[in-house]
């Protein structure tokens, strides 16, 4: 907001002044510049007629996928089956492993702000920002393909969410019922146990099925690397371009994820 | 002597001078109130007496125990005979009453058995009794964020009672209640530190209350004491030392005036 | 104060600490469920032990390839990559929250009529519901490899979450204020500029820095399906094991997602 004079004297109201209009136009104009520049750097790796195509493309993708093939669901409920357990059981590692990281990270729980609070920050963002699929590339490597990977592929990545996001609840607690608890006299696991853990009880409850319903969205896709569940399914029926058994897969998928999505919005209701 | 403050300075790291040179003492059972302007260093003295704020320079003796020399054990043990009061009664607030009650006792058991809230018979019986005097044995099983803020405050009280301690540090105990319910708090400290011939700090704002329930007052202004005698002798030239300029005539009458209005609505 | 002697002792014995879950039939179907369902879970997950003790050795070979990582060999493909990923990143996010906001106006309910707003939920709940590799397998079967079909894949996934979170917001904001702007005889598109943005801008700004975080991370996976970017160098470094290429990559990936997390939480702290 600024107020002008005008040459006269009267004063004047605009917005901004003439200096931030200016930067304020010149921040829009290179956003702009920069979005056409990158996206004419991926035209140019775009083979145009194939995407003048893809309207025939879609709706003949579209055709061929229905009608889905429901008989193909009876072979999908034990990968179906699977896919929940691998992202169950991958949550509850990842709560193993990041809740005592999450106090590590805290500063105003970590027990050293200069050795361990970096390296913690470290491990957290590089869990990160790794994405669950590229950890279970690099888990079927080294484990073989089948639901271990898979599990370890939620729960490496999982982890840094959890801490991450824990450890921003534990810095955000009230300070002085931690010093009422302190005042009495109690050792430090106590002061933790009685008075930080009661606090952010409903954060990390909230939290973690808020992963959990994330998780069993990335175990559907994790079989296409090979790391177990019902992406294995979905690999196999598009190498042989079976449209049909897609279409019920991604169904089966719709609903898993929808019933997950509401289970854990319930319980992040009961629990706030 | 029960406590003894000597040359007792707080430089907080940002430069701020919050306490400067202190010299106190106080005799076992003795109620003491601290009155000074905000920011006067009030509550950074109580924290220093049990080490929440850790002084720059100075000595606090308790029973002749030199608690600024203390190693982390000693200093927790040596907490467990200071029980503190706070200003926003501080309960956990997702805990129950009864552990709040309880978590007083945390000097005294080991990690495991608080974390499974296993305590000793005769505690639980203790946190009850106590419960029962102010008046809340009936909420012990209600959440601390279900209480009315004069009952939090209560809950806070039996906690620090809950430790057997000597000395009360009791932060503002009164600045979240109305003008009734703090003339109960404030008579119910007085009552149990005359019951278990306990010592209290306790700082106040409310300069009239300060002197209705505390025998003597000592007043603080910019880290030092500027004023130090019995209640009586507390008048227009003693506050004007510690808060400034003013007419302070209303004020002293106060108490009393508004004592008997409380009484009537009662 | 009771009247009557109050039997402390007698409390003492009846007192019990609470207990997580009140119910008590609640809480042992609770514990009784969990535990069965550990027990199945785990008994699904199938380990080939002589594969993993293989597997050892070879991540040996993968943790060797970070020491040190080699960026120089396939430095082409990497710095190409990259630029695909940096470009797809800029471009769909800026699409996708372009077309969010408009969709984000549909889906609040005091801004737009039912049949509207049930469309516009329609559209947020397709985009949440699928992992964006099954979308982006979608577009490149419609468009052709490449990253055109990571751009709207990703700009398709933006859609869903901003317009999600806008929505909400907007259907937080104070009503007074919208109120005040249509008493002033305001038309529909005045009251958004005038009533709603200055009430939702900071969370705008806030999200899409978040989120273009996001769709970085995100497109670093695409190129496992086709869909250009990073993740199509790091699959090709694993599949010829070469791991001193590919810990290069997931070190660049990692540097990125440090600056983004560190400008994105800049940028948000700057608007509040």
């Amino acid at each position: 907001m600024a107020i002008l004079a005008r040459p006269d004297g009267t004063p004047d109201w605009r917005r901004r002044t003439p200096r931030a209009d200016l930067l304020v136009w010149g921040g829009w104009f290179a956003g702009v510049a920069l979005c056409v520049y990158c996206f004419s750097f991926i035209s140019d790796r775009t083979i145009w007629p194939f995407v003048w195509d893809a309207p025939r493309q879609g709706g003949d993708l579209i055709a061929r996928m229905f009608p889905p093939r429901w008989s193909y669901a009876s072979q999908l409920w034990k990968p179906l089956w699977d896919t929940i357990n691998i992202a169950t059981i991958g949550t509850a590692l990842a709560v193993l492993i990041g809740v005592p990281l999450a106090f590590l990270a805290a500063h105003n729980t970590t027990p050293s702000r200069l050795f361990v609070r970096p390296v913690v920050l470290f491990i957290i963002v590089a869990s990160r920002s790794i994405n669950s699929l590229i950890w279970a590339l690099i888990l079927v490597i080294i484990l073989g393909p089948g639901m271990l990977a898979g599990i370890m592929a939620i729960a490496l990545r999982s982890v840094g969410f959890i801490a991450k996001l824990l450890y921003e609840a534990i810095e955000e607690i009230d300070t002085t019922q931690v010093e009422a608890v302190t005042a009495t006299g109690a050792s430090r696991p106590q002061v933790l146990g009685w008075a930080i853990v009661p606090q952010i009880m409903p954060a990390f409850a909230g939290l973690t099925v808020f992963r959990w319903d994330i998780n069993i969205r990335e175990a559907t896709v994790l079989g296409l690397v090979g790391a177990g569940g019902i992406g294995m399914q979905m690999q196999a029926s598009i190498n042989v371009l079976a449209w049909p058994q897609v279409t019920t897969i991604f169904v089966l998928i719709l609903g898993t994820v929808v019933v997950s999505e509401w289970l854990s919005a319930r319980v992040r209701h009961a629990v706030i | 002597m029960l406590l003894k403050i000597e040359g007792l300075t707080k430089r907080y790291p940002t430069g701020d001078l919050a306490l400067d040179n202190v010299d106190l003492l106080i005799p076992a059972g003795q109620v003491m109130a601290l009155i000074g302007p905000s920011g006067a260093g009030k509550s950074t003295l109580i924290r220093c007496v049990n080490r929440l704020v850790e002084p720059t320079t100075g000595r606090v003796m308790l029973d002749g125990e030199d608690l600024t020399a203390l190693g982390s054990g000693a200093l927790r043990r040596a907490r467990r005979r200071m029980g503190m009061i706070f200003q926003e009664y501080a309960l956990v607030e997702r805990l129950t009453v009864m552990e709040n009650v309880l978590s007083g006792r945390l000097g005294y058991v080991g990690f495991w058995s608080s974390w499974f809230r296993r305590f000793p018979r005769k505690d639980i019986e203790e946190a009850f009794r106590l419960l029962d005097r102010v008046g809340l044995a009936h909420m012990a099983d209600k959440r601390a964020d279900a209480l009315s803020g004069g009952q939090r405050q209560r809950v806070g009280i039996v906690r620090a009672l809950m430790q057997d301690p000597k000395l009360l540090l009791v932060d503002e105990p009164t600045a979240s209640l109305d003008p009734k319910t703090s003339r109960q708090i404030m008579r119910l400290i007085v009552e149990l530190c005359t019951e278990r011939g306990l010592a209290a700090i306790i700082n106040i704002h409310d300069v009239a209350l300060a002197q209705q329930f505390a025998k003597r007052i000592v007043g603080l202004r910019a880290g030092r004491i500027v004023f130090d005698g019995p209640a009586e002798e507390l008048q227009t030239q003693a506050l004007t030392d510690i808060y400034g300029e003013e007419d302070w005539s209303q004020t002293i009458r106060k108490a009393e005036d508004e004592e008997d209005v409380a009484e009537e609505v009662a | 104060m009771s009247a009557t002697t109050f039997d402390a002792a007698a409390a003492a014995r009846a007192w019990r600490p609470p207990p997580l879950i009140e119910t008590p039939w609640l809480r042992y179907a609770v514990y009784l469920g969990a535990l069965a369902y550990a027990l199945l879970a785990i008994g699904t997950i199938e380990v080939n032990w002589t594969r993993a003790a293989e597997g050892i050795e070879r991540a040996g070979r993968f943790l060797s390839g970070f020491f040190p990582p080699d960026f120089t060999s396939k430095g082409d493909d990497i710095l190409e990559g990259l630029l695909e990923s940096l470009t797809m990143t800029v471009v769909s996010t800026a699409v996708g929250i372009a077309l969010s906001i408009p969709v984000a106006l549909g889906a609040s309910r005091n801004l737009a009529p039912l049949p509207i707003y049930l469309f516009c939920r329609g559209i947020i709940a397709v985009s949440r519901t699928f992992q964006e590799i099954i979308i982006a397998i979608v577009f490149v079967a419609m468009v052709g490899f490449g990253p055109l079909a990571g751009t709207l894949t990703l700009a398709f996934a933006t859609i869903g979450f901003m317009a999600k979170l806008i929505a909400e917001d907007i259907e937080d904001i104070q009503a007074s204020q919208a109120e005040a702007v249509r008493a002033t005889g305001g038309s529909w598109f005045q009251l958004l500029a005038w009533g709603i943005l200055p009430q939702v801008r900071p969370r705008i700004i806030g999200l899409s820095a978040y989120r273009l975080d996001i769709n970085f991370r995100e497109s670093a996976v695409l190129g496992l399906v086709g869909a250009g970017g990073i993740g199509d160098t790091l699959n090709t470094s694993f599949d010829r094991y070469e791991f001193d290429t590919a810990a290069a990559v997931l070190l660049v990936i990692i540097a990125i997602v440090l600056f983004c997390e560190y400008s994105s939480g800049w940028i948000r702290r700057k608007v509040q």
